[in-house]
């Protein structure tokens, strides 16, 4: 693995009101690897993302992306980071007055100078990497399923060929197939596109089929870092449960057999 | 900036990074080259999708480069959209398309005229079967939209009637100085609020106010599947949320036209202090004796009228709002487009109905 950190959260704390989410919080995300985020509903995994790509501004701590300071960095210096990272929401979050192809080609409408043809085709070529039908670029995001949408969201995010990709749940209500589709799917992009991808999930099977890294958020903290196979030797109760539970059996028996 | 040599007549050697970024440059030096010509992207310090997508795109051989970047071109070229083109749909095209459109609009008029009919029965049945069983009525939900709808509107109501007040004691004064008639602006003033502007203009701001709120709650409501929900429960969401919004209004619009009229009539009577020196007592003597109850009532007797109308128009476009955000800001802005035009043709038709009454 390479040295190279591209994300490096430290000290970070994270308040809102009396109830402390994050405190002292720190993580190291390495280049080129996907590393998966798992934690108990509530334990602050979103909150870490959305620090992380700037959405909130953390109660205290520093965090360097690709460089950059995100929290004391300018505005511009900021919006120069964020144009090299990629954000898929949980739901897409696709726009929903533009159709998939003018959602995909958004940012780089917004950021690049690009022809429209240019970018029309550069869209398409972006709905068809991540397996959408050609026919799916027309349509308004209000006409397609939650598979489809998560895709879409994707497409997006890929849309300026990002260094980081930042998945919030990427198999959440998926069906299995489509979810094991999703993962082959990112697997096949991460190799091509080189990306580095900051994975927040529930899904064993996905971080057992993605991840080269498990960090574990537990009392609001990284509690420990590994692979999915050091996990399961982690002396703590929550991480126990969660890597050795009867869910994770399954998970892990087919991928291990 | 890429740069690119031509190192031998079939081969064109691309260099440094060959990004969307260089786009353009790269795809002017492409096409110069030989038809045949191979690319050798050797030389290439980076290459990202579009890149990739370029090279692909112009069909031709590709020599050299890491293995990285031949597995994004192979996985570019794998993923290239079939050359079939899916038509995209026109709009507007043929010459029928603005007589079908004359006869969509006058459709879709008539279907939402239709709708509104049928939501206004709905409610009236589930109105009529609540008063048969009162108990049934959420007076929680009452009280909290009468504080909503009515207290929290009174500052702005009560300081629109106090400039209204002063305005027209301001233009009628100098207006009836000139025949020397200054006595009878308390007269200007007292019919002309109390009879039409302090409720008409009280509904109008109410509708800007209350509809659009109906609209948006009700209509967010919908986005998230809450009315669905309530369905599902067997919850009625015309009981549970038309019912108490509209009585609220019912209940709170007269008051509130009140309060325009007090306002009103301290602003002109303030105005007319200053401005032509009559005293509050000789405002007074000349209200009583010249101003019956009736001009009040005349005005308040619409307010619940115009309170139904609002209440009514803001909670169906709230109930029609669909999946999407942009529906709902649609149909928040129709809302109070439709009650306050509504609001305006029920007053025009209240005094040619008086007129004939003779009231």
């Amino acid at each position: 693995m390479q040295a190279e950190t591209v994300i490096e959260v430290r000290g970070l704390t994270n308040r809102f009101g009396a109830n402390v989410v994050h405190e002292d919080l720190s993580l190291d995300v390495m280049r080129g690897e996907v590393l998966g985020v798992v934690g108990a509903s509530g334990s602050g995994k979103s909150v870490l993302l959305r620090s992380i790509v700037g959405l909130m501004t953390p109660s205290a701590g520093q965090i360097t992306m690709l460089g950059t300071d995100v929290l004391g960095a300018s505005a511009a210096d900021r919006a120069a980071a964020s144009v090299r990272t990629g954000v898929m929401f949980q739901d897409g979050a696709l726009f929903s007055a533009l159709t998939v192809r003018e959602n995909v080609a958004a940012p780089m409408r917004e950021r690049l100078g690009v022809d429209a043809k240019t970018r029309a085709s550069l869209a398409d070529l972006r709905i068809s990497m991540v397996g959408l039908p050609p026919e799916a670029g027309d349509l308004f995001p209000a006409a397609l399923s939650g598979g489809m949408r998560k895709r879409a969201g994707l497409a997006r995010a890929l849309s300026l060929d990002p260094e980081i990709l930042f998945l919030d749940e990427p198999t959440a209500g998926l069906d299995p197939i489509s979810a094991s589709a999703f993962d082959t799917l990112l697997n096949s992009l991460r190799k091509a596109l080189g990306l580095t991808v900051f994975l927040v999930t529930h899904d064993l099977d996905t971080l057992q089929a993605t991840c080269d890294r498990v960090a574990v958020l537990a009392r609001r903290r990284v509690l420990v870092t590994g692979t999915m196979a050091q996990m399961r030797a982690v002396d703590d109760p929550w991480v126990q449960s969660y890597f050795n539970g009867p869910r994770a059996h399954v998970a892990l028996d087919v991928a291990g057999g | 900036m890429a740069e690119t040599t031509t190192l031998a007549k079939s081969t064109l050697a691309l260099s440094g990074p060959v990004t969307l970024a260089t786009l353009g440059a790269v795809r002017a030096r492409l096409d110069k080259a030989a038809a045949d010509a191979a690319v050798d992207v050797s030389a290439v310090t980076r290459l990202d999708t579009a890149g990739a997508w370029l090279l692909s795109a112009t069909g031709r051989r590709v020599e050299g480069g890491d293995e990285a970047q031949r597995l994004l071109i192979r996985t570019v070229g794998d993923a290239m959209p079939s050359a079939v083109k899916v038509e995209p749909r026109g709009l507007g095209q043929r010459a029928g398309d603005v007589l079908a459109g004359v006869g969509m609009a006058v459709g879709g008029f008539l279907a939402a005229t239709a709708q509104s009919l049928g939501f206004l029965g709905v409610v009236m049945a589930r109105l009529a079967a609540t008063l048969a069983r009162p108990r049934r009525l959420r007076l929680t939900a009452l009280v909290h939209h009468m504080q909503d709808v009515g207290l929290n509107a009174v500052p702005i109501v009560a300081l629109m009637g106090f400039l209204i007040g002063v305005v027209l004691a301001f233009q009628g004064a100098a207006q009836l100085r000139q025949f020397g008639a200054e006595v009878f602006v308390v007269d200007l003033i007292a019919v002309s609020i109390l009879r039409e502007l302090g409720i008409l203009l009280t509904a109008i701001i109410v509708a800007g106010r209350s509809a659009s709120a109906f609209t948006a709650a009700i209509g967010s409501m919908k986005m998230r599947e809450e009315i669905d929900a309530m369905r599902v429960l067997g919850l009625d969401p015309i009981e549970l949320l038309v019912l108490p919004r509209l009585l609220a209004l019912v209940i709170m619009l007269p008051i509130l036209g009140m309060v325009a009229n007090l306002s009103g009539l301290f602003g002109g009577g303030l105005m007319a202090w200053i401005e032509l020196g009559i005293s509050p007592s000789q405002f007074r003597t000349q209200l009583l004796a010249d101003v019956d109850a009736a001009q009040a009532l005349v005005g308040l007797s619409k307010a619940p009228v115009f309170a139904a109308i609002i209440a009514l128009v803001g909670c169906q476009q709230g109930l029609l709002v669909e999946g999407d955000a942009e529906s709902l800001g649609m149909r928040t802005s129709r809302a109070v487009v439709i009650a306050i035009f509504l609001v305006i043709v029920v007053d025009a038709l209240f005094s040619v109905f008086f007129a004939v009454w003779g009231v």
